[in-house]
């Protein structure tokens, strides 16, 4: 029971990893990013080639996986998504799910269509019991790291200039702009930081989520469920939402593994039928 | 004085209602299209034949995102329904006879989605994305679900089709059902033309333009959206049972999220909001993958994907424009060529 828990605990982190970028970036610029998939995908295969083929140590390969796929984040970021900004909702769909496709594809002709794994470091195997709950060491270094990533985004959102820059364009973007911030700066520089998390994501979930050139497809449907439930108002919404969904889910899975699969998308109905701006929208002007 | 307003306005209806020669000219080359291709080529009779059902599936995503703007990522959810339920009822022989089982599926899938619709009407594009596209998602797990029902991931397999209307056995060389997806798509066409030019469909275009001021003028915004839906959901239905009849096969894959998105590229190609965007885009579409699968049979998606990235960064508008300016190309040309013939209407619709 506890150890279900736990494991959802871990399974939440990580979503809530993988879609914090794309919730702010949702609610910054109204924008609608399918392919947020593709960067975890991206630093997913980046550490899998550095760990596997080059040698790299695990540790040294994560920071890596961040690191690049946040460039690659900007690189798209400046020169394609920067002309579809003002478009349709129906636009950005259909370019970002070209990008998906494209990815998958790529990914497929590149390193093949099989499911991957990372090699892990002995120290991260096994399982050890802590007070008669079975505590995965692999899960324990996601809650860890995730964790700390969640209070470190906390305290620069709330306590840095470029937190409070970034709020306010969240609040409102005209009157941030009027206020003299460079709201285009600020989104792409959290466009970047956000598909670099969604990379660092990518590469600590390759063991558990599993990595193959679908992955952007197959967790589009959790990013965005978390978005919705979560609100883009906040990163306290879709930190509380990941772990919600992130718990549902493999309880859902344990106990009644027949229904599994449809226990988030009827949580996701039913949450759009109640709340449609999230669990914990604000009551604001937009 | 009122009369003559009444009279006036039902008058511009009827115009603006009015066959155009180039209508004619599509249609009697689909009907020679069922005989060129006995001639030389009988393979392509299954590529046209996929093409008469995309285009109908086309026409019914046409329906609510060019005539009442609602978006979809999950239209593939009455397709699918619509696809295992004329699998099924011929499988165990509810309905055996194709096309009272056509309309059965289309009546299931119908059900479907005006039980969803009421999940459609609220919110933003970006609920409405996530709505559609969750409900594609939950049949395609009931599907699997259920598999001694509908064969999980292997699919229904073993579904015999019966001859239409007890009198046209399918051939493999898929001339019949060639013939028939045509026929059905026709019949179906007249129905939504008719519809879409109607008062009602007038009412559509309000609410799309602008629900609040739709709703000030005395158009119940909410009614209407419903019915498009669920008469939209219809003609998906019935694309499936055309899938599943002509293939005698049905499997998840009829519910995949690559099928929604495929066919708003095919919507896009050809231009939304007047009917024949869809029928120009499932041929243009799929001679395209066709083509592309022949050249990279493994990765043609990535060539789908770029066309998809392209025709956002050109620009929609432009895309549908030069389909419209074909259109009044040609109609000008007509015109030229046959004085007597001259048609006031419009052009049809821009993109969007």
């Amino acid at each position: 029971m506890l150890t279900i828990l736990f494991d959802g605990v871990a399974y939440g982190m990580l979503l809530f990893v993988l879609a914090c970028g794309l919730s702010v970036t949702l609610g910054l610029m109204n924008f609608v990013n399918l392919a947020h998939g593709a960067f975890a995908m991206a630093g997913g295969y980046i550490t899998l080639v550095l760990v596997n083929r080059a040698g790299v140590p695990f540790f040294a390969g994560l920071p890596i996986a961040f690191i690049a796929s946040a460039l690659l984040g900007a690189l798209f970021e400046r020169t394609l998504y920067v002309h579809v900004y003002g478009k349709s909702h129906l636009d950005q769909v259909l370019f970002t799910i070209g990008l998906v496709f494209m990815s998958v594809a790529a990914v497929d002709y590149v390193m093949g269509s099989q499911q991957v794994f990372i090699q892990l470091p002995d120290v991260l195997q096994g399982r050890f019991d802590l007070f008669g709950i079975g505590v995965g060491r692999y899960r324990l270094l996601i809650i860890v790291v995730c964790g700390l990533l969640t209070i470190g985004l906390q305290l620069m959102l709330s306590g840095t200039r470029f937190g409070s820059r970034l709020r306010a364009s969240v609040d409102d973007a005209r009157v941030a702009r009027g206020l003299g911030i460079n709201v285009n700066a600020v989104f792409a520089l959290t466009f970047a930081f956000g598909s670099g998390l969604a990379g660092l994501g990518g590469a600590l979930g390759a063991e558990i989520l599993g990595l193959d050139p679908t992955f952007p497809l197959k967790y589009m449907v959790y990013f965005l469920i978390v978005v919705t439930v979560g609100g883009t108002s906040s990163i306290t919404g879709p930190f509380v939402a990941s772990l919600l969904i992130g718990i549902a889910d493999v309880a859902g899975k344990y106990y009644v593994p027949k229904f599994g699969a449809f226990v988030i998308y009827t949580i996701m109905i039913i949450m759009l039928i109640l709340r449609p701006q999230g669990l914990f929208a604000r009551a604001t002007g937009k | 004085m009122a009369r003559s307003l009444l009279e006036e306005a039902a008058h511009r209806l009827a115009t603006r209602a009015r066959w155009r020669p180039l209508e004619y000219v599509f249609w009697l080359a689909a009907l020679a299209s069922v005989w060129h291709g006995a001639l030389h080529l009988p393979e392509r009779y299954l590529i046209l034949t996929e093409v008469a059902w995309l285009a109908l599936f086309a026409l019914s995503l046409d329906l609510i995102l060019g005539y009442a703007g609602i978006i979809s990522l999950g239209h593939a959810a009455f397709f699918g329904l619509g696809a295992y339920a004329a699998a099924l009822l011929a499988k165990y022989g509810i309905v055996t006879e194709p096309v009272l089982a056509l309309v059965v599926s289309g009546l299931i899938a119908s059900v479907l989605g005006f039980a969803t619709s009421f999940l459609v009407l609220r919110g933003s594009d970006l609920t409405r994305l996530m709505v559609t596209l969750g409900v594609a998602l939950i049949m395609r797990e009931i599907a699997n679900q259920i598999p001694e029902l509908t064969g999980g991931a292997d699919g229904l397999q073993g579904v015999v089709i019966a001859p239409i209307l007890g009198l046209f056995e399918f051939d493999i060389f898929g001339h019949v059902s060639y013939v028939y997806c045509l026929i059905v798509l026709f019949v179906l066409f007249l129905l939504a033309r008719r519809i879409v030019y109607s008062p009602f469909g007038l009412s559509l275009r309000a609410v799309k333009g602008n629900p609040l001021r739709a709703a000030s003028i005395g158009i119940s915004v909410n009614a209407r959206l419903v019915a498009i839906y669920t008469l939209s959901a219809f003609y998906a239905g019935v694309a499936g049972a055309l899938l599943a009849q002509t293939q005698a096969f049905a499997s998840l894959e009829v519910f995949s999220l690559e099928r929604s998105a495929d066919l708003l590229l095919v919507l896009i190609i050809g231009g939304t909001g007047y009917l024949y965007g869809g029928l120009i885009g499932a041929l243009i579409f799929k001679l395209m993958q066709d083509w592309i699968a022949n050249l990279t049979p493994q990765y043609w998606q990535f060539w789908i994907g770029l066309v998809l990235v392209l025709i956002v960064l050109v620009g929609r508008e432009r895309i549908g424009q030069w389909t419209g300016g074909l259109w009044l190309l040609a109609e000008r040309a007509f015109r030229r060529a046959a004085p007597g013939t001259a048609s006031l209407a419009a052009p049809p619709g821009k993109g969007h």
